[in-house]
């Protein structure tokens, strides 16, 4: 019997199943169809989903490969309204998002999963039914040689917005459809747009919609257009109509006739969607992670990068179970954690939706008084919504979160993931604070030495003018004070970190008694 | 704080005549336009997300009773 079995090679099944295999696990993944997915689909890249590529080895890859981009700005016709930083303060390894090509995203893991001999990948295995006791499940795979039997100790699935596991396991995915068509276009051309995130609502060269334009790498962009419900979406993908809209657009972008760049279109697509979420994200043995489980709209680019921290979520608890480290139970602190995750993604993909696609002649009279107002006023520009762009949920209430019994002046609440911060290695090389920490838990304790029998890496912190040793290797030089700061740290203050990076327990003083009971808590052994 | 409910105008009967008289000349859907500038620029101007909230249940419940 394997231990597990992944379905669905895009981007969550490989972050999943690389993950795991780092851990040590021996993974078998399926995928129905042969690697890479057509067109570029998912191309915005979280800060959040770059750290933990990161750790799975292929996050300078991406980022070397990628457009990095921090700013956006909202236009209203044919005037800037505002603009935004995603990611205002200097200090941190990696930018807000990056742009790049899903394509790319999973090649590059594929080639990462493809180095680990305890990961078996499978193309063109396509699974046909699904069944389980309280023992095992029992999969019927479709393969190029035949047809196959599998049986695994759990399987997650990650198979997409039309999961077929789902679908065999008769359960649902349910919420909103909008009654919107977007046209969504990848463009090659040499253009002069900067790169950031430029969003107009009613532009001069599309009017009474909106439009999205996001640069890509290779010299592709992205370009959405808001159709409308009406809009014919098989006469709307056709290159003769798309044409003259991209033109419309290049050409009011153009200083002048002369510099409308030459264009080929690349990709397109006419798509609706749909916020929705299966109502649990575990069914026994089955596990759902990514857009099998909640589907969210564009705008936000909070789909694949909650699907990586979905994966993320479920890896080191599934590697802590098959290890007898935790009860089976733990892992439905997976399916209520990524379901209250799940919730704040559709809550803002559906903000912003509400808000580009007003759904009542009331909601258009409000919609239109934010933006006239916008153009005056600063107050009204935070209510003007071109979607809220993904930052990873903090897991406040989690049941594996210690609760704080002392007092801190920092973001760092138990259940948020821990901010990265510059910092110098004893022995003199300057790196970050996230590639420290290890694959297991870490306690990072500030000013104060501290050895523990238990099964935790410790991270020692100093300030820049401490007195260390440059032969202990768990010393980290606080070289800009940035983890002082974004910690509220005091000497003893330490912070207990998850093995997916979430902050689970602090103290002004730790003592060996509450660091075990903390790591109990997180593992899900006192629950 | 909570929603003030009591007599609150320094001029009450100025205020309602300039409100009317602010709507003048303007059509439905001008004057559904001109109230949700306002709504939104008196939203901001009380802030306080919990007095908002008492007042859009007030109004709503206003509203209930006005139509059967």
């Amino acid at each position: 019997m394997h231990p597990i079995v992944i379905i669905g090679a895009g981007p969550v099944g490989l972050t999943l199943a690389i993950d795991l295999a780092q851990r040590g696990q021996n993974v078998v993944l399926l995928n129905k169809g042969k690697l890479t997915a057509s067109g570029s689909k998912a191309i915005c890249f979280s800060k959040r989903s770059l750290e933990i590529f990161d750790r799975l080895g292929c996050g300078q890859r991406m980022v070397d490969k990628g457009v990095s981009w921090n700013v956006g700005r909202v236009f209203l016709k044919d005037k800037p309204l505002y603009g935004f930083d995603l990611l205002p303060e200097p200090g941190h390894s990696r930018p807000a998002f990056i742009n790049l090509q899903q394509y790319y995203v999973e090649q590059y893991l594929a080639e990462r999963a493809a180095k680990l001999p305890n990961l078996d990948i499978r193309w063109l295995h396509k699974v046909t039914a699904i069944s389980q006791t309280d023992d095992a499940t029992t999969l019927t795979v479709e393969t190029p040689e035949g047809s196959a039997t599998l049986q695994a100790q759990y399987v997650v699935a990650c198979d997409g917005s039309r999961s077929t596991v789902r679908q065999l396991m008769g359960l649902e995915s349910t919420g909103r459809v909008f009654q919107d068509r977007f046209l969504i276009a990848d463009v090659k051309m040499t253009a002069e747009f900067p790169t950031e995130r430029w969003f107009w609502f009613d532009p001069p060269f599309h009017p009474n919609q909106s439009v999205l334009l996001h640069r890509q790498p290779d010299n592709v962009w992205r370009i959405d257009f808001q159709l409308g419900w009406d809009a014919d979406p098989e006469e709307e993908k056709k290159p003769e109509r798309i044409i003259p809209r991209v033109k419309a657009l290049l050409a009011y972008g153009a200083k002048d006739k002369k510099s409308v760049p030459d264009f080929t279109l690349e990709w397109a697509s006419v798509y609706t969607f749909a916020c929705q979420r299966m109502a649990s994200f575990r069914h026994g043995r089955v596990l759902f992670a990514g857009d099998s489980a909640h589907g969210v709209s564009p705008f936000g680019a909070r789909g694949a990068n909650s699907g990586i921290q979905d994966a993320e979520n479920l890896a080191w608890k599934l590697d802590a179970v098959l290890r007898d480290q935790a009860p089976d139970t733990l892992l439905n602190s997976y399916a209520s954690e990524r379901e209250y995750a799940a919730d704040e993604n559709i809550r803002n993909s559906t903000r912003a939706t509400d808000f580009i696609t007003p759904k009542s002649a009331i909601s258009r009279v409000f919609r239109d008084a934010v933006l006239d107002l916008a153009k005056d006023y600063p107050f009204a520009r935070t209510l003007v919504n071109s979607g809220r762009l993904s930052v990873p949920a903090t897991l406040h209430g989690s049941e594996l979160n210690n609760p704080d019994e002392d007092t801190f002046a920092s973001r760092m609440v138990p259940g948020s993931v821990a901010l990265d911060a510059p910092v110098q290695l004893a022995d003199g090389t300057v790196s970050w604070l996230l590639p420290q920490l290890q694959d297991g838990f870490t306690l990072m304790v500030y000013g104060a030495a501290l050895t523990t029998s238990l099964p935790c890496q410790v991270l020692q912190i100093e300030a820049q003018n401490a007195f260390t040793n440059p032969g202990q290797t768990n010393v980290l030089i606080d070289h800009h004070d940035l983890i002082a700061q974004r910690y509220d740290m005091q000497p003893g203050t330490a912070y207990l970190i998850r093995p997916d990076q979430h902050v689970c327990a602090r103290w002004r003083q730790v003592t060996p008694e509450k660091l075990q009971s903390a790591l109990d808590l997180a593992l899900g052994r006192s629950i | 704080m909570s929603l003030i409910t009591t007599p609150n105008f320094s001029a009450a009967d100025d205020f309602y005549e300039v409100l009317i008289n602010a709507h003048q000349d303007l059509s439905i859907e001008e004057s559904q336009a001109f109230n949700a500038r306002l709504v939104l620029l008196l939203a901001n101007h009380i802030g306080s997300f919990a007095v908002l909230k008492e007042a859009l249940q007030a109004a709503r419940k206003m509203e209930s009773k006005l139509t059967p």
